[in-house]
Parts: C-alpha cells; structure tokens; sequence
C-alpha cells in the first residue's frame, strides 16, 4: 500500500495553504484522514501518549450497530411490497427489491448532508466531524419508504444547516440532526409522514393494483384508532414484520445494536434504561384510567410498537443532544420515555410521540444539566461556609 | 482514615524501573529552568563563567526577591539559553565535582522560631519545593496555610516507588517533617499506599497523620489526597510537598548545606536497563542515556507520560520531576488505523481487546491517535476523575473565562496533573491540561 500512501503525499501539496486545490482542503483531509490515522503527535506538555479510541470509531460503532436494523429494514421493505401487490418472492428477491429501494435514500442522505457538511468544515478551516456518518445512516431509518428523494433533500439541507451548523457543527447542536430531519418532513409534508400508503413501496402511486383488502397501516395506526384486535401478533412485532419506518420495525435487530453500543460504550445504558422505564410507568399509569382499547394496551406492549425502541437506543442516546451529566441523564431518559407515551396515546394529532418526546427533551436537555451542575456548586458552597 | 478511590485507571507499560540504584558521579551538567515554576517572573543573580557553590543564587522572583533559585552543585555557570523576546530558558551549570557549598549553619528546626525556619529554606534555594493548591504554584512565603499534604506514593505510569528511595533515610525524613511541622498550625497529612502500613517509612515519623488509599492511578496524586480528606474551598490555603524533596530540607538542618540529591527513575518501553540513578536537580539527561535506550525517534519525558515534559536528548530534567521517561515518537501514518483491531495498543474502551489482556505491558509511542474534535461524547472523564467536580463543565467555563463559574465548579482543588487521564482517555482529543493551565493562569491574574 506504500503507493497509495506517496500519491497522497504528492498531491498534498496542492490542498495545503497556497495550493492551487486549496479550496478542496477539507474534502481531501476527510479522505487522507478515512484512509490514514494522521501522523499528529502529542504536545510537549501534558499527556505524552493518547487512548487509542477517536472519533471515527466511536461513531462507526454506532453505524456498525445500525447495520442489522438497515439490513432487516431492507427485506422488510421487499416483503410488504410483494404482500401488497400479491406477487411471489423469494428471500433474496424480497432483500434485493428492499436494497434497490433504499440505496438511493442512503445515497441521497450522505451526499446532500456530507456535502453540506463539508462546505461549512472548508469555510470554518475545520476538519470534517464524523458526526454526520453516523446521521447520514440513520436518516434512511426513520423515514417511510416512499418518501420522495427531493423532499428528503430539502429536509436534510435544512436539518443539517439550521439544525446544526448554524450552532456550530458537532458538538454544538440543540436537536438531534436526523431527528431534525424527520421533524421537517413531518410538518411541512405530513400526508407523506403519515396514514397507510407511504410505508408500503409503491403503494402511493399504484393504489389501484393492490390486493384487495389490503391496508398499509401501521400497528400504531390499527391502535390509535381503537382497532387494537388487528395489532400484528407479538412476535411479529419483536421480529419486525410490520409495516413502519424502514428501520424502526424490528424490536431484535434494535436489541443487536444496543448490545453493541453498551458493549463498546459509545450509547449511555443509563439513558436507554431510564427511557423504557419512563415509557412503561407511563403504558402503566394510561391503563390505570383507560377509558379507550387504546389507553388499556398493555405497557410492555407500548415499548415493542413504532419508533419507540429505535428511539430509546439510537435517538435518545446521541451524546451531544442528550444531557451530559450522568445524573442528568436519568432524568433525562425517564421523561422522555414518559413523553413519548404520553403524546402517542392522548394526542389524536400525533399519531406517534418518540420523535416529539425525543426534540423536546433535546431543548431540555441543557436545563436538566444545569440544575445537575448547579447542585454541585451549591454543595461546594456549603462546604466552605460549614469549614472549622 | 482508609479511602478507596475507585474511578481512575492504571496504564500498563513495559520498562517498570527495576529497584537498584546506580550512582553517577557529580560531574556534567546541571540547570535549573524557570519554566518550571509557572507565573515566575525571573532575574538572573549570575551570568556566564561565573564561579559558584552549591547553594550559590542562580537566579530569584522578580516579585519576591526572597524567593530564590540556587545551584544544585558547584561550578561554573556555563551558559544561560533565552528564549522568544529573551525569556530565560535554562541557567546551565558546569559542576567541578568538588561540591563546596555554602554554610547555612545547621540547626535543629524544633528550636527554630517558624520565620527562621521561612528564611533557611529561602536563603538555600529549597523553598521552591514548598507548593501551594490551589494552583499548584509556589507557596506565597507570608502566608499560613491551613494544612501541609504529602502524598506518599506516586501512583502514574512507571512512576518510582518512594518507599524504597526514603527508606535508607529516615532520620532526614524526620528532620524535614520536624521543618514542615513549623510551617503550620494544622496538621501534616501523609496519604501512603493501603496495606503498606507496617513497611511504610512514614509509619515510623512522628508528626504526621497517615491515611491510606486504595486504588487506581490518581489515588496517588497528593491533589486527589486532599480532595478524600479535606478539600480546598474557596480561601483556604494548603500547602503540598514531594516525599523526596522532604530529605533535602531535613539534610538542610541536619549539616547546614544544600543536598541537591535526588534519586530519578529511568523507565519506559524504549530504556534498555530501566531502574534508578542517584543525581541532582536539574541534571542533564545524556549521560542517564547513553547506551541505555533503543534506536528509533524518541521522545524524551522529564516525569511520567500523562503529565510530564517533553525535553531534548540532551536536555534536564524539570525541577519538580523524579522520573525520566522514554517513549517512541508517534509521527507515522497508520492505514485504517481507526477500525484496526489494534491488539498492540492499550484502549479503555471495549472496542479495541484491552479488557481481555489486563496483564499486558504496552509500548506506546505518541501518536495522538486520531483528530481534535468538539466535545462530542460525555460521561468519559467522570470515570477516571476521583473529584466530586464536573470536569467537562469546568473546562467549558475556563474556555468561555468565566471566573466566577470556574470557582464555583472546583478549580481550586484541582491540578493539571488530576485531570491527566481525561486528557489520555479524551475521544476529542481535547488538551485537558493546557486548558486547565489557561485557567489558573486567568485566576490567578484576575485575582491579583
């Protein structure tokens, strides 16, 4: 590999200050540095030698984590596409029909993101953050199939340089960037966000060549609207045959992924533990006073349904937007668990509530902080007044 | 009082000082480096080929004249290296071999009133040993601090074992403490390493309160001490000590001349034979090294990897150090490092296979291995950081020059050397110490 390693050398020259390529620095640093851990040395005071841990594992863990979902996601989408239409397939047919379908998505995802993303890391002289690696994965995820390339183009600009840019780039951001995207889709296209057509490839613009009797809708719709009889059955549920967000069906692929992330430590078990418990005294206390099928849905059930899972593992626990004490981090997890619950069932205008509960603890999250800091500093307070 | 410091980590790696002390012999050379002292304002009281003794004035505080910094050998001063817009760098001296010091007259510190004991350390240069938290800067000579804190142990990677240097010694050791004991209306605690109770040289002064501590690398750090015994709040004054430094101060009553002796560690993967040197102060490296260290580009450490110095190859070593360090340079590019498996390098966490090897020596060089990030991940420095302090809070607030957040947050209790692993363990490779140096530096010129 010597020869790849002097071509990058030749050709660094023309990226570096005063080079005539110069204006394409950060797009070269972000290949040089994929390619190559940088030959940066520690300073001479200080910390002499460094954890091997950086950036770019840390967040490849959490894509490697998301790999089960995605793959589950695509055959599910090759799945409910032949359903719909009737037609046979085997499973390599079903998968690849799912991958056709998803790939532009993906694509779409990291060129218009990274691309942003790269322009603002050139014009800061930055180098380019891997946060959006990670984003650019989990924006296929959350969003229905049939969502139109364009409009997830619009929203993904927006997301990233209002939602993140503007403050800072990583590190920096209030809301949960792919979060931010879903959010922008929901509100400025909900027919596409929402009903029974857009979770089924296909099935908005070929209503007609359905088989008959076929409906679209997601568990969560068949139990918002009290149908709570037509839930799919509990192990389809936990395996992920349900129609939803393309990566958010299956509660097993989610529960791989959350291994990993514990494992490695890079998602905070305390958030994803606090967020279940949350949403399950929640599922609990509806039941208390249900006074419709859907109130009296049992808790545990509430957890296997829409985004909640994927929510607790891989929304809520995206460090830069969750709190960042780990005391708040309890509080944290718990309310927006509680929330989620809370919006999916009593708020007829949501048809579901982890995406809300998720932002609006984001908003929260630096006051929860705050608070959590704050009783640090008045016990520091006391100590000196208390002192001989 | 017996404390168990759970969070903190301890960093294997190969080249542990064995425990044999070679002598070298008292020619070379030798400086002294107001860089040392941070916040020093220096005036030279020499310049070049000029003759001096050992304890013979190199230089004091602008500020403080009576703070002075005085030659570890006699000689003569062969050369004073300036820096950028002429700072002092080095005052380097030549040693005759002979040793011929300056009377100080001996006394015995219990008859001594506490500002004559002030003004022996001053007048022989030793003062500079006496440091003060917060800030870890040499203690103001005017003021009373409330208790003297000594951390028996040193507790960072390939760090030399105290117990074994002190032990021939106990009657200086007593004499110092006897010194210290002056100094103070409070008490002197000794924090020494649990379970070394009955061997401990320390269990033998009198004068001292002992605590133990158990557990990882900072446990020995005298800064983390205070914090589990009695923490520095705001106004109070404490003041630290290093257990070897305690023998020149004892040797100092005992004969009346200044004892320069340090014994230094010479560890680390890239040291061939690494063990012990009996040397002084500010001693020039080269002669440590010479045909002791590996071939290859090294680095150069005065201290210990997490907190040291980077110095040449023919550089001294740093006043407060007692260690010297060898590592390899890191300035390689490593294809895919970042997904690697890595089994060679040392991780804490559980994507790299570390935790399956917790009894593997490392070698590591100074790669930083990876790029400097925003903070992104949280959570991280609250694991190796025994404090009740938010460390990420803190440092944002010494990046933003709030100082009344700064205080609030602890930055009184805190030295650069505490908050070493987090810089180690960073993801953002974040240069933890430096910010928290910018803060002190900012305190202490708000405060005045």
């Amino acid at each position: 590999m010597k020869f790849l390693r002097n071509f990058i050398d030749k050709i660094k020259p023309g990226f570096q200050e005063g080079g005539k390529l110069y204006m394409f620095h950060s797009f070269f640093d972000a290949i040089e540095t994929f390619l190559y851990v940088p030959d940066t040395v520690t300073g001479p005071r200080g910390a002499h030698i460094r954890d091997a841990m950086d950036m770019k594992r840390t967040m490849m863990m959490v894509i490697i984590a998301l790999v089960p979902s995605l793959l589950f996601g695509m055959w599910n989408v090759g799945h409910w596409h032949f359903l719909a239409f009737g037609e046979d397939a085997d499973f390599w047919q079903t998968f690849w029909f799912g991958f056709l379908k998803v790939l532009p998505i993906i694509v779409v995802s990291y060129v218009v993101g990274l691309g942003i993303e790269i322009i603002f890391a050139q014009s800061r002289k930055h180098e380019v953050n891997e946060g959006y690696f990670v984003t650019g994965f989990l924006i296929p995820l959350i969003v229905p199939v049939d969502t139109p390339l364009w409009m997830l183009a619009i929203a993904i600009a927006f997301a990233v340089v209002l939602g993140k840019e503007v403050f800072g780039g990583t590190g920096m951001n209030i809301l949960n960037p792919a979060l931010t995207v879903r959010a922008f889709l929901f509100f400025a296209y909900p027919g596409w966000m929402s009903g029974d057509s857009v979770w089924i490839e296909g099935m908005t613009k070929n209503a007609g060549m359905l088989v008959d009797g076929f409906s679209g809708a997601t568990p969560l719709a068949e139990a918002a609207a009290g149908n709570v009889a037509n839930l799919p059955s509990i192990m389809d549920m936990l395996i992920g045959i349900v129609p939803g967000s393309i990566g958010e069906t299956s509660v097993i692929a989610i529960f791989a992924g959350a291994i990993i992330l514990l494992w490695t430590g890079v998602g905070s078990w305390k958030i994803m533990l606090s967020m279940f418990a949350g949403g399950l005294l929640m599922g609990l206390t509806l039941n208390l006073f249900a006074v419709n099928p859907y109130m009296e849905l049992p808790a545990w059930e509430h957890l296997l349904l829409g985004g909640f899972a994927f929510g607790a593992v891989f929304m809520a626990t995206d460090p830069v937007t969750a709190t960042q004490t780990e005391k708040g981090k309890w509080i944290y997890g718990f309310l927006t668990g509680l929330l989620a619950i809370l919006i999916r069932v009593l708020n007829p205008a949501y048809p579901e509530g982890v995406m809300l509960a998720i932002l609006f603890m984001n908003v929260f999250a630096p006051l929860i902080d705050h608070y959590v800091v704050e009783a640090n500093i008045k016990k520091r307070l006391k100590r000196a007044q208390t002192k001989g | 009082m017996l404390v168990n410091i759970k969070k903190g980590l301890d960093i294997k790696i190969k080249g542990k000082p064995a425990a044999r002390i070679d002598t070298l012999d008292d020619q070379g050379l030798y400086a002294l480096k107001p860089t040392d002292f941070p916040g020093l304002t220096p005036r030279l009281a020499v310049k070049a080929e000029d003759k001096v003794k050992t304890g013979s004035v190199l230089f004091f505080d602008k500020y403080r004249p009576e703070v002075k910094f005085t030659s570890p050998v006699s000689g003569r001063v062969l050369a004073v290296n300036r820096g950028e817009r002429r700072m002092i760098l080095e005052v380097i001296v030549e040693s005759d071999g002979k040793d011929e010091a300056i009377d100080f007259t001996k006394a015995d510190p219990k008859d001594l009133q506490r500002e004559e004991v002030i003004k022996k350390l001053m007048d022989s240069g030793l003062w500079p040993f006496v440091r003060q938290r917060p800030f870890n800067i040499i203690a103001a000579p005017g003021d009373k601090p409330r208790d003297i804190f000594i951390s028996a142990f040193d507790s960072s990677p390939l760090a030399p074992d105290n117990e074994m240097i002190l032990k021939e010694h106990k009657a200086s050791l007593q004499t110092g403490i006897d010194a210290l004991a002056r100094l103070t209306d409070g008490k002197i605690y000794v924090g020494i390493r649990k379970a070394t109770v009955p061997e401990s040289v320390f269990g033998e002064i009198r004068g001292v309160e002992i605590n133990e501590f158990s557990g990882p690398h900072p446990a020995g750090n005298v800064g983390i001490q205070i914090h589990h015994i009695k923490p520095v709040n705001k106004g109070d004054i404490v003041w630290v000590i290093n257990p070897q430094d305690i023998l020149s101060i004892g040797r100092l009553f005992e004969t009346g001349r200044l004892n320069a002796e340090r014994v230094i560690s010479i560890a680390g993967p890239e040291v061939k034979r690494p063990g012990y040197v009996k040397t002084r102060i500010g001693a020039c490296i080269s002669p440590l090294l010479e045909g002791n260290v590996e071939e290859g580009r090294l680095r150069f450490i005065s201290g210990n990897v997490l907190s040291g110095e980077k110095i040449s190859r023919d550089g001294f070593l740093a006043y407060y150090d007692n260690q010297l360090t060898v590592i390899r340079e890191g300035d390689y590019h490593e294809l895919f490092g970042w997904i690697m498996p890595r089994f060679h390098k040392f991780s804490t966490s559980m994507s790299y296979f570390s935790w399956l090897m917790p009894k593997k020596e490392y070698r590591p060089d100074t790669n930083l291995n990876g790029g400097q990030r925003a903070f992104v991940l949280s959570g991280e420095y609250e694991k190796v950081l025994p404090m009740d302090i938010y460390p990420v809070q803190l440092l944002k607030s010494i990046m933003t020059e709030d100082i009344d957040k700064m205080e609030n947050l602890g930055i009184y209790e805190l030295a650069e050397e505490d908050m070493a692993l987090c810089e180690y363990v960073c993801t953002s490779k974040i240069e933890v110490q430096s910010v928290l140096r910018q803060g002190f530096e900012l305190m202490i010129k708000e405060l005045g």
